[in-house]
């Protein structure tokens, strides 16, 4: 028999309903049925831990391909990837893929006419240091059509997405800039109830602007943390 | 024929700098993703040639039965002899069964929503009580249209007496336990998912909520 260590919370208010209608590719790709309660036993608390080994040379920067440098505006983004009781998640592996500064994708779904850059490939790695905190450099993506309605834009974002320490707690998420005016009318933006939608903005950060280089933003990241309760004698459970 | 109108939505300011912290939303992966996410040896949770290799076939069906051909598939579970390399695991770390064994693997669909992955077959579990969890593989499904990922499991066929007491199969009914096992076929198993099904006794396969 075995003594597990203190579960993950499931969050509330924070994530979209399986069913959005107004996000159309919804409709024949959510479940139905109810779902089940799995509880969180030894392979929901632990989980792939991937660090450094997964990140090749140069794949923090995503401004310099191919043997030139990408168009656009150079951007620094950083934050801290942090568990739900606001512990620092150190050496965990953040990838990250996005447009170019068009808002075209390198990919071949991706047929809209605006140009591809020879120069921006458009995915990233990074890992966080001890403190949880993780920084990468590329450029703003631009804004894109796509067809879910009537002249339906999506706000520029980064493609975000984590392992954290346990299969519980994977995150694949979207970044998205300060003021951005296409959210409005973006379904997957506003999929997430509202109290919670300012979690995926970044802020503008002028402390991490490098002058004569890039503007800086940061996005912090939250995962799911263990249960309250147990938080409070988290003491105990160092040994 | 005219267009679906554009919703609109009231767009609330906020700052995650100066409220308290919450957890970050789930957001789609988009149509997108094979930009970032594959890796070459992404579905191989077991190397070339590690004793007792096989092949999960996972297909995944959408509610019009369609193949989803974007899907990406993850799969974590076990070593052969049912542990893991995982601090959190209260037997202790130690080196996975056979060498080289990952437990992680992340594979894309083909055009016939069916992705690979390469593996061993997992053991049986302890639980905190006197039962163990049956051999099993924790699957996640990615895509287009899902704003989260669905999380549910795969269950092996020879495993009928373990599968009687699983915890997890036991608060399932007969019919729902079915669909998570999946089929012996030459070089592993083959498994398909169905991600929607309005009738209650219809062809959907139960997900989970962790």
């Amino acid at each position: 028999m075995l003594h597990l260590p203190p579960r993950y919370q499931r969050p509330t208010g924070v994530n979209a309903p399986a069913d959005f209608a107004d996000y159309k590719t919804t409709s024949l790709r959510h479940p139905k049925q109810p779902l089940k309660l799995l509880p969180q036993r030894l392979t929901e608390l632990t989980g792939p831990v991937f660090g450094e080994d997964r990140v090749g040379a140069g794949e923090n920067d995503l401004t310099i391909a191919n043997g030139g440098e990408a168009q656009g505006q150079r951007i620094v983004v950083h934050g801290r990837v942090l568990d739900g009781d606001g512990k620092p998640v150190p050496h965990t592996l953040l990838e990250v893929w996005q447009a170019n500064a068009g808002g075209r994708y390198r990919h071949t779904g991706d047929n809209w006419p605006a140009p591809l850059d020879p120069f921006f490939n458009g995915l990233g790695r990074c890992v966080t240091d001890a403190n949880g905190h993780y920084s990468f450099t590329t450029v703003k993506p631009g804004a894109y059509p796509w067809m879910n309605h009537d002249n339906a834009w999506r706000p520029a974002h980064i493609h975000f997405s984590l392992f954290g320490t346990a299969f519980t707690q994977r995150l694949v998420t979207q970044m998205y800039f300060p003021d951005d005016p296409m959210f409005f009318q973006d379904p997957i933006y506003n999929a997430v109830p509202e109290e919670a939608r300012h979690r995926m903005v970044s802020v503008f950060d002028y402390d991490a602007t490098v002058p004569n280089w890039a503007l800086g933003f940061r996005f912090d990241i939250v995962l799911r943390g263990r249960n309250a309760s147990v938080f409070e004698n988290e003491e105990d459970h160092d040994d | 024929m005219t267009e679906k109108p554009a919703p609109i939505y009231p767009v609330v300011p906020g700052d995650f700098t100066t409220t308290p912290f919450g957890v970050t939303p789930s957001q789609t992966v988009g149509p997108y993703w094979h930009i970032g996410l594959p890796w070459t040896d992404g579905p191989d949770a077991a190397p070339e040639g590690a004793d007792g290799r096989i092949t999960l076939a996972i297909t995944v069906i959408d509610g019009s039965r369609a193949p989803i051909s974007d899907v990406m598939i993850e799969t974590w579970q076990a070593d052969a002899l049912g542990r893991f390399n995982h601090p959190d695991d209260p037997r202790g770390v130690v080196e996975l069964t056979p060498a080289g064994f990952r437990g992680f693997a992340r594979s894309a669909a083909d055009s016939t929503g069916t992705a690979l992955v390469n593996t061993v077959k997992p053991g049986a579990l302890p639980t905190e009580s006197e039962v163990e969890e049956a051999p099993h593989v924790n699957v996640s499904v990615f895509a287009r249209g899902m704003l989260d990922r669905l999380v549910t499991r795969l269950y092996f066929p020879e495993d009928t007496d373990a599968h009687a007491v699983d915890p997890v199969l036991s608060s399932l009914t007969e019919r729902e336990r079915a669909k998570l096992v999946a089929t012996k076929v030459d070089g592993g198993y083959s498994w398909t998912v169905y991600v929607q099904d309005a009738n209650a006794d219809g062809v959907e396969t139960p997900f989970f909520e962790l």
